[in-house]
C-alpha cells in the first residue's frame, strides 16, 4: 500500500498497463508535452515516447475515431478528453461506431479502448464545462462506464477498463484528482467491472452514491451518525454493468434508499436504480425511493447559484431523514 | 407462360402504392428496366420498371387504384396467350400473397435468452378499487399479509396516513398481547384443497363490511353491558299507538326513539374516537342496521331525538325499504352517531355487535321473549327483551355505558315518557 | 462508330444489357492495360467482378420490390470501377473500410456473394450474421472494415487505422472510401489533418456520385472540387474519371505506394455516377433522364468491354461465358440467402459484449 493522489493513482494504473502490453497507448489534448491538463499523464511521454503517448489536435471527434479505428485491428488505446463535457463532440464516434461495431459486423470486430477523462462539475464553470455524462453513456448498449470514487478503485477500475475487450468509458473527477487515499502497489491489482462496493456498513438507511457523490454521502452518514442513523453506502463503481444485486440486496435490509447522483435529474442514473429497485425490491419498501441530484437546469456560474445547483449536504440528509419518517 | 406483375417494395415504410398511371398500354412489348406505370408510395411518386420480357396482357391495376404491397398490378406475357384462367384464379385468391416466402425458421430456441435478471411477480391479488385505498408502504403491506392482519386494522402513522413498518410492528405487538401464544396462532391458517370451497368474489358492500369493521375490531377495544328490559309496556303502548297511527311502529321504532333520548341525556355515548381527540356530537342520529340480500347496510335516521314515533317509523320503513332495492344515496348512509342492531325477528335472544365506526357504540337488540316472572309471591306470564351495548373503550368506560342502558330500560319500560 | 453489343439473354431476370454504345475513347485511348502493370487475366477478371456488383445489385433491387429486403439499400450500379480499380491497386492484407454504399465494395474485397445478399435477407449466415444489413456490411477475414452507417463517421476510423498500421511498423495502407457528402462533415478535416500532421499510411477515395441524397455537389460544397480540400492540409491529391476502370486503378495505385512507401495519405476524388437512386425509395426527382443517360453512355462495365474486345483480350463467346458465370454466381447466392436460417432469437443478445455472461438488464 502506499498514500498517493488520485491523479497518481490513473497515471500508475496507466504506466503499469503500458509496460506489460505494448498494444496500449495514450492519445488525447494535451497528454504529452504539456504532461496533462490535470498532471494526469505527468512524465508519460518522456517515458513512453511520443508514438505511445501521444498529443492531438483539438479534434475530439477525430481521434477518437482513430482510437476506435486503432482498436479494431488490434491495438489498445486509451483516449484521454481533456473532460468528458468535449466528448460530447465525439458521441457519434463512441455511440455509433465504439458501441456499434461489435455487435453489426456479427461479432467479428471488437473495440478494446478505454475513453477516459474527468466528468461533471468542478467550480464554477457554467453548463458547458460542469455535464455528468454517465448516465448518457450507459443509456446505450455495447458500452461500458466507470465511475471510480477513490484512489485505490481508480486504480483498479482503469486497469481492468485497459484489459477489458469492449469499449470502456472511465469517468474521473477534476476535484478528486488531488484527493489522496490508500493504492495497493500490486501491478496485478484489478477490481472488476460490474461489482459495487459497501463503502460504509449500516442498519437503517441505503444511501447509492458513486465518483464525487460518494464522498458527499459519507459527509451525510457522518452527520447523521450523531443522531443514531445507520446509513449503508453503496458505491456501484461501474455503472454499466450495474450491480443491481448489492444494492436490492442492501435495500432488504433497511427497507429504505436514497440515492445521490450528479446527473440531472431527468433520465439519470438514480432514475435507472429506482427503476431495478422497486421491480426487484418492492415488497421491502418502506419508504418512496428519494434522490438527490442537480437542479433540472443548466449549471449556472454564479457561486449561490451553483452552489445551490450541486447535490448538497442539507439535501442529503434531508432526504435521508425522510425515509426514515424523521 | 404469363408473369404476374405485382405490387414491389418501393420504400422501407410503403404498405400499399397508388397507380398513378400506365406507361405502357395492353399489346405493348415491355423489356427489362421498361418502365411500365408510376406508382406513387407514402413518400414519392416512383417509376415502375420491368424485370422481366414480354408483351403487356392486361392492365390489372386501374389508375387511382391503391394496390397493397404484392397485390396484382398486371400480367406480362406471349403474344395471344390465354389468360381468362390465370385472371379467374387472381380474382379468387382476393389476398396478395405474401410476399417472401417463408424462411426456413432457425433452430427452436426455447429461451430466447437466459432472462436477463429477475421478472416481477405479479400480485395475484384483486386490486382494491380506487376509493377503498389504503396507503400503506410495500413493505407494510408484505408484513400485514404475512402476519395476517387486515390493513384495514391498522392506524398509519406516515405521510397522508400512510401504514409504515412501525405501524404493522405496533400492530403486532397488540396481537401479541391479546393473542396468549398457547393459543394456535393465526397466522397459520388450515390450508384447504383448493376443490373444497367455492371462491365467491368480492362484492364492494362485502369489501366495505370487511374494511370497516375489521378496523373497527382492531382498533377500538370493545367491551359488552347487557341488561333486560321488561318489553310489556312497551308493546301495549304499541298496541294502542297503532291502533291511533296511519302508520304502523314497531318495536324498533320505539328503541330508536329512546335510544335518541337516552342519548340526548348522555352526550358522552354520543361520541367519537378520532386519535387525537373524543368527539362529542352535537345532533344525534342513529344508524338502524338493516339486512339485505348481499349483506347489511346502515342507513341514518337523522335527528331521531326530534322526531316523534310516527315519523320515525314512516322514516325507517322507507330507508328500509330502500336499502332492500339499493336505492340508497352516500348521504343516507352517513353521519351516523350511534347505531342499532336487531335480531329479534330471527329468534336472537342476545348478541354482541361490533361498533360501526366512527360511533363509540352500538347496541345489540335480542328477541322478545315471553318468560316466567315473578311478582311477589306469583308466577305471571311476562314479556322480556335483552339489549347488549358494545363500547369503545377509548370513548366509553363501564359506568358511562351502564348509566346510558339505565336510562334506555327506563324509557323502554315507561314508553309514555318518550312521548313527553 | 458506336457498336453494340449484347450481353444478355431474355431469360434473365431483371439483368440490364451492357451495350457497348459508348465513345470508344474511353478506356484504354492513350495507353494500354500493360502500360499500367495489369495483366491480361487481371483485366478479364476485373471485367468479371465489376459485372459480379451490377448483378447483384440488380438481383437486391428486385428482392427488395418482392419485400425480401428490409430497410434501405443504396445501391452501387453505375460505380463499379472505383470499387474494382481500387481494390487492383491494393493487396489483401491492406484494409478497406467504407460508408453505407459498401455492396459493390465487400463483393470486391471478396466477400462472396452469398454472404452478402444473406446479409441482404437478414440472415445468420449473411457476412455480419443478419445484425448489420446492406449498410453494415463486415469481413474480417478480407480486412473489410465496414459499412458504417453515418455519413463521415468511417473516415476517423480508417485513419485510426493507419495510425495502427504505422504504430506496428507495418507496410499495409488502409482504404477509406466516403461518398461526396461526407467532405462536408467536421471529422473529415480533423482526419485529414492528423493523417498529415503523422503521416499516416492512409487513401481517402471520394466516391463524387454528383449527388448526395438528392443534394448535387454544387449546392452542397463551397468549392466543388472536392480534392482541393486536401490542399489545407498539404496533402497529395488527385481527381480521376470513376467510369474508367484503369484510371481508377492507375490513380489509387500510385496513392496507395505514396502510403506504402513513404506514409503520406492522399485524398482522391473518382468521379463517378450511380444510375440509381439515393436509395430504393428516392424518386430521383433532382436529375434529368438525359444526365443518366449520358452517363450509362459511360458505363464502366460496356467501356471495358469494349476495350476488351478491341484488343483481343476476350471474343463474344467468352463474354457470354462470363455472363453466364455471374449469372450463375448470383441466382445460387440468391437461393443461399433464401434457404438460410434466420438468426436464432439467442443471437440477439449475443457480440453486444465480448463478455459472455454480460448481466443485461430488463
Amino acid at each position: 500500500m502506499a498514500v498517493m493522489e488520485f491523479r497518481e493513482a490513473v497515471r500508475l494504473a496507466m504506466i503499469e498497463e503500458m509496460e506489460r502490453d505494448e498494444r496500449v497507448f495514450l492519445m488525447g489534448e494535451e497528454v504529452g508535452l504539456y504532461d496533462g491538463a490535470y498532471k494526469v499523464s505527468k512524465g508519460m511521454l518522456e517515458r513512453f515516447g511520443p508514438m505511445r503517448v501521444v498529443d492531438t489536435p483539438i479534434s475530439e471527434a477525430g481521434f477518437a475515431g482513430i482510437g476506435i479505428g486503432a482498436a479494431m485491428v488490434g491495438l489498445r488505446p486509451i483516449i484521454e478528453f481533456m473532460t468528458w463535457n468535449f466528448s460530447i463532440v465525439a458521441m457519434d464516434q463512441i455511440v455509433n461506431h465504439a458501441a456499434s461495431i461489435l455487435y453489426m459486423s456479427g461479432g467479428q470486430f471488437n473495440i478494446p479502448i478505454v475513453f477516459r477523462g474527468p466528468n461533471g462539475a468542478a467550480g464554477q464553470l457554467g453548463a458547458t464545462h460542469s455535464r455528468s455524462l454517465e448516465a448518457t453513456y450507459a443509456h446505450w448498449p455495447g458500452l461500458k462506464v466507470v465511475t471510480p470514487a477513490t484512489p485505490a478503485d481508480a486504480k483498479g477500475l482503469l486497469k481492468s477498463a485497459i484489459r477489458d475487450d469492449n469499449p470502456v468509458l472511465v469517468m474521473e473527477s477534476e476535484l478528486m484528482y488531488g484527493m489522496k487515499g490508500e493504492v495497493p502497489e500490486d501491478p496485478e491489482f484489478l477490481i472488476p467491472l460490474g461489482v459495487g462496493e459497501i463503502k460504509r456498513p449500516g442498519k437503517d438507511v441505503t444511501v447509492v452514491a458513486h465518483s464525487k457523490s460518494y464522498h458527499l454521502a459519507e459527509m451525510a452518514a457522518q452527520e447523521l451518525e450523531k443522531d443514531g442513523i445507520e446509513v449503508e453506502i453503496i458505491d456501484p463503481r461501474t455503472i454499466r454493468p450495474l450491480d443491481i444485486e448489492l444494492i436490492v440486496s442492501s435495500v432488504k435490509k433497511t427497507n429504505r434508499l436514497v440515492i445521490v447522483d450528479e446527473c440531472a435529474p431527468f433520465g439519470g442514473v438514480a432514475s435507472e436504480i429506482t427503476y431495478h429497485v422497486q421491480l426487484r425490491a418492492f415488497d421491502y419498501l418502506d419508504a418512496p425511493i428519494v434522490r438527490v441530484t442537480t437542479k433540472d437546469t443548466p449549471a449556472p456560474y454564479a457561486k449561490n447559484l451553483y452552489e445551490y445547483w450541486m447535490p448538497r449536504l442539507d439535501e442529503v440528509i434531508e432526504a435521508i431523514k425522510k425515509v426514515l419518517y424523521r | 407462360m404469363a408473369i404476374v406483375i405485382r405490387m414491389p417494395k418501393m420504400s422501407d415504410t410503403m404498405e400499399e402504392g397508388v397507380l398513378v398511371s400506365w406507361l405502357k398500354q395492353e399489346g405493348e412489348r415491355v423489356e427489362p428496366g421498361d418502365v411500365i406505370a408510376e406508382v406513387e408510395t407514402d413518400k414519392a411518386t416512383m417509376e415502375l420498371e420491368a424485370y422481366d420480357s414480354g408483351v403487356l396482357l392486361k392492365q390489372v391495376a386501374k389508375p387511382g387504384q391503391a394496390i397493397p404491397l404484392g397485390g396484382v398490378i398486371a400480367i406480362l406475357g406471349e403474344p395471344g396467350e390465354d389468360i381468362s384462367s390465370l385472371l379467374a384464379e387472381l380474382e379468387g385468391a382476393s389476398e396478395p400473397t405474401p410476399a417472401a416466402t417463408p424462411a426456413p425458421t432457425s433452430p427452436p430456441e426455447s429461451a430466447p435468452h437466459p432472462a436477463p435478471g429477475p421478472v416481477a411477480e405479479p400480485d395475484g391479488r384483486p386490486s382494491t378499487s380506487q376509493t377503498e385505498r389504503i396507503k400503506a408502504s410495500p413493505l407494510a403491506r408484505r408484513m400485514a399479509r404475512e402476519a395476517g392482519i387486515p390493513l384495514e386494522a391498522i392506524v398509519g402513522t406516515g405521510p397522508e396516513g400512510r401504514i409504515i413498518k412501525r405501524d404493522v410492528e405496533a400492530a403486532l405487538a397488540r396481537v401479541r398481547e391479546l393473542v396468549p401464544p398457547q393459543l394456535p396462532r393465526p397466522e397459520t391458517p388450515v390450508l384447504l384443497e383448493e376443490e373444497a370451497y367455492e371462491a365467491i368474489p368480492l362484492t364492494p358492500m362485502r369489501k366495505t363490511i370487511a374494511r370497516r369493521l375489521s378496523q373497527s375490531m382492531f382498533s377500538a377495544p370493545h367491551f359488552y353491558l347487557s341488561i333486560e328490559v321488561d318489553a310489556h309496556p312497551l308493546l301495549e303502548a304499541r298496541q294502542r299507538l297503532n291502533a291511533l297511527s296511519e302508520v304502523r311502529i314497531s318495536v324498533n321504532d320505539f328503541i330508536t326513539k329512546a335510544c335518541a333520548l337516552a342519548l340526548r341525556r348522555h352526550p358522552e355515548i354520543n361520541a367519537s374516537w378520532a386519535e387525537t381527540e373524543i368527539r362529542r356530537h352535537r345532533e344525534v342520529h342513529i344508524a338502524i342496521a338493516v339486512a339485505v340480500e348481499e349483506g347489511l347496510v346502515t342507513p341514518v335516521i337523522r335527528h331521531a331525538d326530534r322526531k316523534g314515533l310516527a315519523q320515525i317509523a314512516r322514516e325507517a320503513q322507507e330507508l328500509a325499504e330502500r336499502a332492500r332495492n339499493r336505492k340508497l344515496s352516500p348521504e343516507e348512509l352517513e353521519g351516523s352517531t350511534f347505531t342499532t342492531s336487531n335480531l329479534g325477528m330471527f329468534g336472537i335472544d342476545s348478541f354482541t355487535a361490533i361498533i360501526n365506526p366512527p360511533n363509540a357504540c352500538i347496541l345489540a337488540i335480542g328477541a322478545i321473549r315471553d318468560v316466567p316472572v315473578v311478582e311477589g309471591d306469583q308466577i305471571r306470564p311476562g314479556k322480556r327483551m335483552r339489549l347488549t351495548l358494545s363500547c369503545d373503550h377509548r370513548v366509553v368506560d363501564g359506568a358511562m355505558g351502564a348509566r346510558f342502558l339505565a336510562t334506555l330500560k327506563g324509557l323502554l319500560e315507561n314508553p309514555l315518557a318518550m312521548l313527553l | 462508330m458506336a457498336q453494340k453489343t449484347t450481353a444478355r439473354t431474355n431469360d434473365t431476370p431483371g439483368a440490364s444489357q451492357i451495350t457497348s454504345e459508348v465513345s470508344p475513347s474511353l478506356v484504354g485511348a492513350t495507353y494500354s492495360h500493360r502500360d499500367i502493370g495489369l495483366s491480361d487475366d487481371q483485366v478479364r477478371a476485373m471485367y468479371r467482378l465489376m459485372l459480379l456488383q451490377r448483378r447483384f445489385e440488380e438481383a437486391a433491387a428486385k428482392a427488395y420490390g418482392e419485400r425480401k429486403i428490409g430497410g434501405f439499400l443504396h445501391l452501387y450500379i453505375g460505380q463499379e470501377a472505383v470499387s474494382t480499380g481500387a481494390e487492383f491497386a491494393i493487396r489483401p492484407d491492406d484494409y478497406v473500410i467504407s460508408a453505407y454504399r459498401d455492396h459493390g465494395i465487400a463483393l470486391a474485397r471478396g466477400v462472396s456473394a452469398r454472404a452478402c445478399m444473406a446479409e441482404l435477407f437478414g440472415k445468420i449466415t449473411g457476412c455480419s450474421r443478419g445484425k448489420g444489413g446492406s449498410m453494415h456490411y463486415f469481413s474480417r477475414e478480407h480486412n473489410f472494415l465496414g459499412g458504417h452507417g453515418i455519413v463521415g463517421g468511417q473516415i476517423p476510423i480508417g485513419t485510426g487505422v493507419a495510425w495502427a498500421i504505422k504504430y506496428r511498423g507495418e507496410d499495409k495502407v488502409c482504404l477509406t472510401f466516403m461518398g461526396d457528402g461526407a467532405v462536408a462533415q467536421g471529422v473529415f478535416h480533423e482526419s485529414l489533418n492528423m493523417a498529415m500532421l503523422w503521416r499516416l499510411p492512409v487513401v481517402y477515395i471520394i466516391e463524387n456520385n454528383e449527388y448526395g441524397m438528392g443534394t448535387a455537389v454544387s449546392r452542397a460544397h463551397a468549392t466543388p472540387d472536392l480534392a482541393r480540400r486536401a490542399l489545407a492540409y498539404g496533402m497529395p491529391n488527385a481527381q480521376i474519371d470513376g467510369m474508367n476502370v484503369f484510371e481508377v486503378y492507375r490513380g489509387v495505385k500510385e496513392a496507395v505506394d505514396r502510403a506504402r512507401r513513404e506514409h503520406i495519405p492522399s485524398l482522391l476524388e473518382i468521379k463517378t455516377y450511380r444510375y440509381r437512386g439515393h436509395s430504393m425509395s428516392d424518386p430521383g426527382t433532382y436529375r434529368t433522364k438525359e444526365e443518366v443517360e449520358a452517363y450509362r453512355k459511360r458505363d464502366p462495365i460496356a467501356n471495358l468491354r469494349y476495350y476488351m474486345l478491341e484488343v483481343g483480350l476476350v471474343t463474344e463467346a467468352d463474354l457470354e461465358e462470363i455472363e453466364r458465370s455471374v449469372r450463375a454466381e448470383i441466382q445460387d447466392a440468391v437461393a443461399f440467402a433464401e434457404s438460410s436460417p434466420l438468426p436464432p432469437e439467442k443471437t440477439l443478445y449475443e457480440d453486444v459484449y465480448t463478455d459472455p455472461d454480460y448481466p443485461f438488464l430488463a
